[in-house]
């Protein structure tokens, strides 16, 4: 299978902290990533290295055979890469049509003089991102909620909801930050269908998930961070049994869930 | 339009076309209404209009983009000032009016990208100091460029400033029908400045339900989310920056064009402040609200003027309060009830950012 993305050595310090210590792994296409590890292991801090939310201190990314630019999260949405928020991140004020509609800002050319003339490029580009978000709510399965407010919708729906409006920017690979954390178990059951959904139509996934159960049930393959450093990648089998990770992650022999 | 006549209270839910009507038909007759109470009250409602595109455009800053405007009446003196340096005696510049028009609103929106970049990454509160420096900084750089070469003519103001002239057609002139039937000037500005109104509603509200739009909206409901879904903040801000202060630029000309005469005085915090509290009078991020701030609190100081001076005649025998004064009061005063009472505005309405002909009606809000 292709690489999609590769990390390479990436490092990123915050004052004292060694958020990431020289992390390298590689994601192919077409499968569904784990990242896991304990609390404050330096995921989310992955997370947004990646998206560019951070500029890391060393290393760099590989993504579909070109370099990433670090620090400019446009053009790394740009590129193919989508993410989601461990603390739910909506357009609070705006309909869930509207939330995905902005979502698709990245791939429609309007300029201003279109705008203010309503020529028939943008009208018709309006109609297509107004239907492509209708679409992406039937996706996930919240389209009879599209005129409903985002901060009324359940949280679950808000988790969708979510995932919707990072799809509607067209990732290749897109980045779920602990999109279970919260959700019941019919909740996460019917996450797992989405998310398997999702890798199904070509989008490579991965999945920052707590949730043990999930990831290796839903994980082609998983790394583990501990303390800023990757200490295992392999399939869920393998890892699951690895001496590090058992002592890291799942607290010295005792098995969570 | 659709938002202004849900607006009209009773007559908007049950019939929208007839509301339409009434909006249209008021804003045409307001000044022969206005003109049966004095010349003057043509006047203000002049000054109401200019008064609504200047709320448009901070709306279009502050309630579109979501960020705090408090110098936004630097560009207004812009637009003033352009028309008055390229249309007056003081340079001996006679430009016609749709040459300096295009100037000033361009020369604006230069302003609002320079104001742009160094608040790029500020927000709240550190934004709003920075652009209530701005906006005074403009100020006196007006009142205190006449030494040592007189370019603002300092605190004295530039006068004589061309009427605008529209295809040969002086605004400024009563128009003679006939003999003995005259339309005033004041009506021919009122007009004019309807169009322009009008035009700017237009425009904004196509901006509004755009991609651009919804930028904005997610721009200004989350920095970080918006960035995450590949959200040019940088430009995205600076557009917002330039295009309200365009619309302060086209203001601030026909200001100046009015008005005949321009100085700093015109210019000062408090307008920003008076411009600002329209918009947030009116309810902060739509266009009927903007338009409506603005037309409230431009009149109702003008009439509680109008009453409160014969009436402190009346009762004190002289005038305790200046009329100045008790408009920043009355203003003030309008704010905190707002606040109380009304938190998110006049007309709470909820901008839309999709076209109503592409949804789907099946499903229901």
């Amino acid at each position: 299978m292709k690489t999609l993305l590769e990390a390479r050595g990436i490092g990123k310090r915050f004052g004292g902290l060694q958020a990431l210590a020289d992390v390298s792994l590689t994601i192919r296409e077409g499968e569904v990533y784990g990242l896991i590890g304990p609390n404050g292991a330096g995921k989310t801090t992955f997370f947004n290295v990646l998206t560019g939310a951070y500029t890391p201190d060393g290393g760099a990314f590989a993504f579909d055979g070109g370099e990433l630019p670090t620090g400019k999260p446009h053009r790394v949405v740009a590129r193919g890469i989508a993410r989601t928020f461990q603390n739910i991140r909506l357009f609070r004020e705006l309909t869930a049509l509207e939330n995905v509609m902005a979502g698709h800002h990245i791939r429609t050319r309007a300029g201003i003089w279109g705008i203010l003339t309503q020529n028939r490029h943008t009208r018709e580009e309006e109609r297509e991102t107004t239907e492509r978000a209708y679409e992406l709510l039937r996706y996930v399965g919240i389209e009879r909620f599209a005129d409903t407010v985002s901060r009324h919708l359940s949280y679950g729906d808000q988790r969708r909801l979510e995932i919707a409006r990072a799809l509607a920017t067209e990732p290749r690979l897109l980045a779920l930050d602990e999109p279970a954390a919260g959700m019941n178990a019919t909740e996460t059951g019917r996450l797992k269908a989405l998310i398997e959904q999702i890798r199904g139509d070509g989008v490579t996934v991965l999945l920052i998930e707590h949730d043990v159960k999930l990831v290796m049930g839903l994980c082609d393959r998983v790394a583990v961070l501990d303390f800023g450093r990757k200490i295992a990648e392999d399939v869920p089998a393998v890892v699951q049994r690895d001496e590090a990770v058992i002592k890291a992650y799942l607290g010295g022999g005792k098995h969570a869930h | 339009m659709n938002e202004l006549a849900a607006a009209v209270p009773w007559l908007g839910k049950r019939n929208p076309t007839a509301a339409r009507w009434l909006i249209l038909i008021l804003a045409i007759a307001a000044p022969l209404i206005a003109w049966q109470f004095g010349r003057s009250w043509v006047r203000i409602l002049d000054f109401a209009l200019l008064y609504m595109m200047l709320a448009l455009g901070l709306n279009l800053v502050v309630g579109f983009a979501g960020l705090l405007d408090l110098g936004y009446i630097a560009f207004y003196a812009v637009g003033a000032y352009t028309f008055a340096f390229l249309a007056s005696p003081h340079f001996e510049v006679h430009l016609p009016f749709w040459l300096v028009l295009p100037l000033g609103a361009a020369f604006a929106a230069l302003a609002g990208i320079m104001l742009g970049f160094p608040v790029l990454r500020l927000r709240g509160d550190y934004l709003a100091i920075v652009t209530l420096g701005f906006g005074e900084i403009v100020r006196i750089f007006m009142l205190n460029l006449n030494y040592p070469v007189n370019i603002t003519n300092g605190p004295q103001g530039i006068g004589m400033i061309d009427p605008i002239v529209l295809f040969g057609w002086d605004l400024s002139q009563n128009l003679q029908i006939t003999e003995d039937f005259a339309i005033n000037s004041l009506f021919l500005y009122y007009y004019a400045f309807l169009a322009c109104v009008a035009g700017s509603i237009l425009f904004i509200r196509r901006l509004q339900i755009s991609r651009v739009g919804r930028a904005w909206a997610a721009m200004r409901e989350d920095e970080l989310a918006a960035k995450a879904i590949g959200i040019n903040t940088r430009n995205l801000k600076l557009l917002a920056f330039a295009l309200g202060a365009t619309f302060g630029g086209v203001a601030g000309c026909l200001f100046g064009a009015f008005q005949g005469f321009v100085s700093p005085e015109s210019f000062s915090l408090m307008e920003s402040i008076a411009v600002l509290t329209m918009v947030v009078f009116g309810g902060m991020g739509n266009i009927a609200g903007a338009v409506i701030g603005a037309f409230v609190l431009a009149l109702l100081p003008e009439i509680l003027r109008h009453i409160a001076v014969p009436l402190q005649q009346a009762l004190f025998g002289h005038v305790l309060l200046d009329p100045e004064v008790l408009r920043m009061l009355l203003l003030s005063l309008a704010m905190i009830l707002m606040m109380l009472l009304r938190p998110t505005g006049l007309i709470p309405a909820r901008a839309r950012y999709a076209h109503p002909e592409n949804l789907h009606r099946s499903s229901q809000p």
